[in-house]
């Protein structure tokens, strides 16, 4: 009773809190510095129809490597927590009942549209709203529908721990490409900018954003593979 | 201030209210992702400029109109990163309470007093 008295007390005081910011808030009528100085020079400068990827790959992208990194990990710790020894493996055994007809039928015809809609997400990353971890989320979500709809499926783990490693190495190294080639470090013009608005444009971002892309996808899925198998 | 910014704070509030009084591990993970959704719908509203479009520079937007017509990016750019981070972090806790749970069979936060002084 009196640990719920306190966390009351404690969220009335963040209340108050919140409260005053909310007063005080004035409403923006320009844009801040740093954000002025991305919308005049990120089109002519980077090719990027889209400012925030613009700022997401390139001029932030240290930032975008290390929300990698932390991907990365977090998808490491899941699969060593959730490992199971060989032994483990063979005890549990319960029967499953198959998904209904409508589920498989439709994941049949789904699956491939959300991979190709997932594809189509990362590709045009620098040109309309989307990108890599987006595209990443789409396909793992077929995953997904695969895993509800059989129950046999399985992902082949050589196929995506190799496609994850590759594309993780070939991100660093186009990062690192940019010292030599260009500005700095993920530097997106070490390849021509191409004309501004097409597919080809934007020098190494859609490059960099199909890395990121199928990083991102076959960890999610790698996660909910993990986690599906060890609740069987 | 606008209605995002209220609903922003309320599921800030809701979720840090859920985390607090809570004693199944999973509300309480789940109290801190709708925290999270709030702090990132407030961070998106802070960006906002009334009358203004995406910062997406097409045939709508021409290059050199864009400062005086475009929402601030750079908090956008913020949120993309916080949401994969959100959801890494999530599936590491949600693991953490597999692991107890098949330790423990309980799922209760006060049955695990290993840590408690």
């Amino acid at each position: 009773m009196i640990k719920k008295m306190f966390s009351f007390i404690l969220i009335i005081f963040l209340f108050l809190i919140l409260f005053e910011l909310l007063n005080n808030l004035t409403e923006n009528k320009k844009l801040s510095g740093v954000a002025k100085e991305y919308a005049e020079r990120g089109a002519a400068e980077l090719g990027t129809a889209n400012l925030v990827t613009s700022i997401v790959v390139t001029y932030r992208g240290l930032d975008t490597l290390g929300e990698v990194s932390v991907l990365f990990i977090a998808a490491t710790g899941v699969a060593v927590l959730l490992r199971r020894r060989k032994d483990e493996e063979i005890l549990i055994q319960k029967v499953k009942r198959q998904s209904s007809e409508i589920l498989q039928t439709g994941t049949d015809l789904l699956v491939p549209i959300i991979i190709m809609f997932g594809v189509y997400i990362f590709i045009n990353g620098h040109l309309s709203p989307g990108g890599g971890f987006q595209g990443g989320a789409v396909i793992a979500s077929a995953v997904l529908l695969s895993f509800l709809s059989d129950i046999n499926y399985k992902i082949n783990h050589t196929v995506f721990g190799l496609i994850e490693s590759l594309s993780g190495v070939f991100y660093v190294l186009i990062g690192v490409l940019g010292i030599f080639l260009a500005g700095g470090f993920l530097d997106n013009r070490i390849l021509p900018l191409g004309e501004y608005g097409t597919i080809l444009s934007a020098g190494a971002i859609p490059l960099i954003y199909t890395l990121i892309g199928l990083k991102v996808g076959t960890e999610l899925a790698s996660i909910i593979d993990n986690m599906k198998r060890d609740s069987e | 201030m606008n209605i995002i910014h209220v609903i922003g704070f309320a599921l800030m509030l809701i979720g840090i209210w859920g985390m607090l009084t809570q004693k199944n591990m999973i509300k309480i993970i789940l109290g801190l992702a709708i925290a999270e959704t709030g702090v990132q719908l407030v961070m998106v509203a802070f960006g906002f400029i009334k009358g203004r479009t995406a910062p997406i520079l097409d045939a709508a937007v021409p290059v050199k109109d864009a400062v005086d017509m475009i929402v601030d990016p750079v908090p956008q750019a913020l949120v993309l990163t916080a949401i994969v981070i959100g959801v890494a972090v999530n599936a590491l806790m949600l693991t953490f309470v597999i692991k107890l749970y098949q330790k423990k069979r309980s799922l209760s936060i006060t049955e695990y007093k290993d840590l408690k002084w």
